[in-house]
């Protein structure tokens, strides 16, 4: 017996799908939770319709790098938790990084998240493995069971790989294994103990700085091992100019890099930290507006494959401290679509197609996933969101688990109106 | 409990130099220099603040500053009760925010806190209707130090205007240095800055109006009307900005170094001094230094600060 959930019509909306150059005013057909078709007055009889009049209507959303802190911190984040922000958020897939506890470095908690996902969460939910076992920067985790067990990419997030030899043999499996090499940048020697960008206003607040050069030599050093290895080596959240440029550069060299920037890091600078709020300090440091600059011209030139959010639940409490005291990290997946439109396409640096491909085939390129595109065929996850509804975040009503969002109060225009996952709505805008 | 309702901008208490205007610098420095007492005489004792409590919760080893806020509030009549956090519930393991909130239950007019975390204060200012006095939080600011080096220039020169101020030493780690980089550029003075470049970074130029980076100090104290050295922290640096033994030779003050300044150039501290690390003996004790003249007027400006956010 079909079930109807996995059946929807979706009407009257601007469909883009960037993977097959279409941007036009379509209905969108899915059927056993695959898309069937698009085009317009599409007719199908004992299908639930949902009305997307006036709305962009794209392949789902993936945000490929979040933390879902379960396995072993479940105060702050659950998988359940964190997909339902991403729901909320316009996000029909999700990659979790492995810094949970135990860290994802074997097949075991790889198929615990696998398993855990598809029992609790309303999206896809895909683990990344750690590069070496306890992400301790030593021996290489089980790349190869982890891969079996449904990884789709490797990263040591927040605790990078600083032994080159080491990443250097990573980065010959995972490109036997065809998957990516994700590295968070960043030189830990250079930036031991410090808590914001270090430039002018780390000096005035008296707040230890992390330069640039720390993100810097590190995207210097894996691109130059991706060209000796041949591996895909993709940028984490990539915040400086020199970043930007040294990856630009290596693309026209044609070194298989690609990167992926954040929404906070496009939306503020280090400027915000004057009152010593905790809510902005993350890793890489909000840094300066020639960095961000940088970031928007990136985005423009289509050196910039993907935005993620580097959603980093954290409970209260912690983020309650002396700002030295904090740890890092924000929460995004809800504020993701209204920042990326109020920064770069309501004032035209790109246009909303250009949006839909940082969301969807940017990063299912990245990730080699047969998703982010509304080809029949395709899997039946759909992003719909809005260019003109005005809109307040309260981050007492966020679906996650932690509150420690910079966004709560900020005004948006536009934003998610509704997420279909395997053709079923999974959150609905109220 | 809301702060006193009163027109002065430090109702809300004195988190930074920064954010305080020249006026408001102005007016406490004035009414610092009528709480001054004559030489050899003590402190007159006002009964402005009777009848209310201050706190002096002290989470860094301090003695001079500790002492001068406890006599300026009891000159002004003030009850003060000091916590060191090493004997508090801090060492317990409990949170600055319920520290605090512990001892804001009880009714306090106003805390004075030093902490070893920059912002500290500012971070507590946000979150409880208490007026919070800066005594000092971390690498940040050292207000009321800013306030009374400004007032022991001022008593040996008629202005801050048109001075050239020299400071020496581990600028990236000083709190004082801030203050008084703040307040000086708000009066129009030069600011020439000196030390390793690891412990003076170039964006400090950029902290203020008018001020110079130099790396040797030579060159520094030439033709200046005050030299500041500053306490060099070992306990703030976290690597050696240069071998061991080198620091002295290349930014200790020695007497030679004062025929540079311009004549009748006094040398300040902020104390405690390092005889041989930062200063020889023979200049802190030299008629040029000022150091018990910084100690002295610490009190007066702590009973104006005090005064200005409770009376």
């Amino acid at each position: 017996m079909k079930s109807v959930v996995n059946c929807l019509l979706i009407t009257g909306g601007r469909a883009i799908d960037p993977a097959s150059h279409f941007d036009a005013s379509a209905d969108v057909l899915i059927r056993d939770g695959k898309i069937e078709a698009v085009g317009t007055g599409l007719k199908a009889e004992g299908i639930p319709v949902l009305d997307a009049t006036g709305a962009i209507v794209a392949p789902g959303f993936i945000d490929m790098h979040v933390h879902l802190r379960e396995p072993g911190m479940e105060h702050a984040e659950t998988i359940e938790t964190g997909a339902r922000a991403a729901a909320a958020g316009g996000f029909t897939t999700i990659c979790c990084m492995p810094n949970t506890s135990p860290v994802n470095d074997s097949a075991t908690v790889t198929s615990y998240i696998v398993q855990r996902a598809r029992e609790v969460a309303a999206i896809n939910v895909f683990p990344i493995g750690a590069i070496t076992r306890g992400s301790k920067g030593e021996e290489l985790a089980a790349i190869g069971s982890m891969r079996e067990a449904g990884i789709v990419a490797i990263s040591d997030d927040g605790r990078p790989v600083m032994n080159a030899r080491v990443m250097r043999r990573a980065m010959e499996l995972a490109r036997a294994l065809n998957i990516p090499v994700i590295d968070h940048c960043e030189d830990l020697n250079l930036s031991a103990g410090g808590d914001m960008n270090e430039g002018a206003e780390s000096v005035r607040l008296g707040l230890r700085g992390i330069p640039s050069a720390s993100e810097d030599v590190m995207v210097a050093r894996d691109l130059l091992l991706a060209e000796l290895t041949g591996a895909s080596f993709h940028v984490a959240h990539l915040s400086t100019s020199r970043s930007m440029a040294m990856v630009a550069f290596a693309k026209s060299r044609g070194i298989p890099v690609s990167c992926e920037i954040t929404p906070h890091h496009f939306a503020l600078t280090d400027h915000e930290l004057c009152h010593y709020d905790s809510n902005y300090k993350m890793k890489p440091p909000l840094r300066q507006s020639r960095d961000v600059e940088s970031i928007i011209e990136g985005v423009r030139n289509g050196t910039v494959d993907a935005i993620a959010t580097d959603h980093a639940p954290h409970p209260g409490d912690e983020k309650m401290q002396e700002f030295e005291r904090c740890p890092f990290g924000i929460t995004g997946l809800e504020t993701a679509i209204g920042l990326t439109l109020a920064e770069l396409v309501h004032p035209g640096h790109i246009t909303v197609g250009r949006m839909v491909e940082l969301f969807t085939s940017g990063p299912a390129g990245v990730l080699r996933m047969d998703r982010g595109s509304l080809k029949p065929g395709s899997p039946g996850d759909v992003t719909v969101f809005d260019l003109t509804k005005e809109w307040t975040f309260d981050v007492r009503q966020s679906h996650s688990k932690s509150r420690n969002s910079p966004f709560s109060g900020r005004r948006f225009t536009g934003g998610p109106v509704a997420t279909v996952v395997g053709g079923g709505i999974v959150w609905q805008r109220e | 409990m809301p702060a006193q309702s009163s027109s002065s901008p430090l109702a809300a208490g004195l988190l930074d130099l920064e954010s305080l205007d020249r006026n408001e610098i102005q007016a406490i420095l004035d009414r610092a220099r009528f709480f001054k007492p004559p030489p050899n005489e003590t402190y007159r004792r006002f009964e402005t603040l009777r009848g209310k409590t201050i706190v002096n919760l002290f989470f860094e080893a301090s003695t001079r500053t500790r002492v001068s806020f406890e006599i300026a509030a009891k000159r002004l009549g003030a009850d003060t009760i000091s916590i060191a956090a090493q004997q508090s519930s801090v060492s317990k393991g409990e949170s600055l925010v319920d520290t605090l909130n512990t001892l804001v239950a009880m009714r306090p007019n106003a805390v004075v806190m030093r902490h070893s975390a920059s912002g500290a204060p500012h971070f507590l200012a946000r979150h409880l209707q208490i007026p919070i006095v800066n005594a000092g939080d971390g690498t940040h600011e050292h207000p009321t130090q800013g306030l009374l080096d400004a007032l022991t220039i001022l008593d040996r020169r008629n202005s801050l205007e048109d001075l050239r101020v020299v400071i020496i030493g581990d600028i990236a780690h000083s709190r004082v240095a801030r203050s008084d980089i703040h307040l000086l550029s708000k009066f129009g003075a030069d600011i020439v800055l000196c030390g390793p470049p690891s412990l003076v970074p170039a964006e400090l130029a950029d902290l203020a109006p008018g001020i110079r980076i130099a790396y040797d100090m030579k060159e520094a104290i030439r033709d200046v009307d005050v030299i500041m050295m500053l306490r060099v922290q070992l306990e703030r640096q976290h690597e050696a900005p240069m071998a061991a033994g080198e620091y002295f030779r290349f930014f200790g003050l020695q007497l030679e170094h004062l025929a540079l300044a311009r004549p009748e150039a006094i040398v300040m501290h902020p104390g405690p001094i390092n005889r041989g690390r930062e200063l020889s003996s023979d200049v802190a004790d030299s008629q040029s230094s000022a150091i018990l003249n910084q100690v002295e007027n610490g009190v007066a400006v702590r009973m104006a600060v005090l005064e200005r956010i409770l009376a």
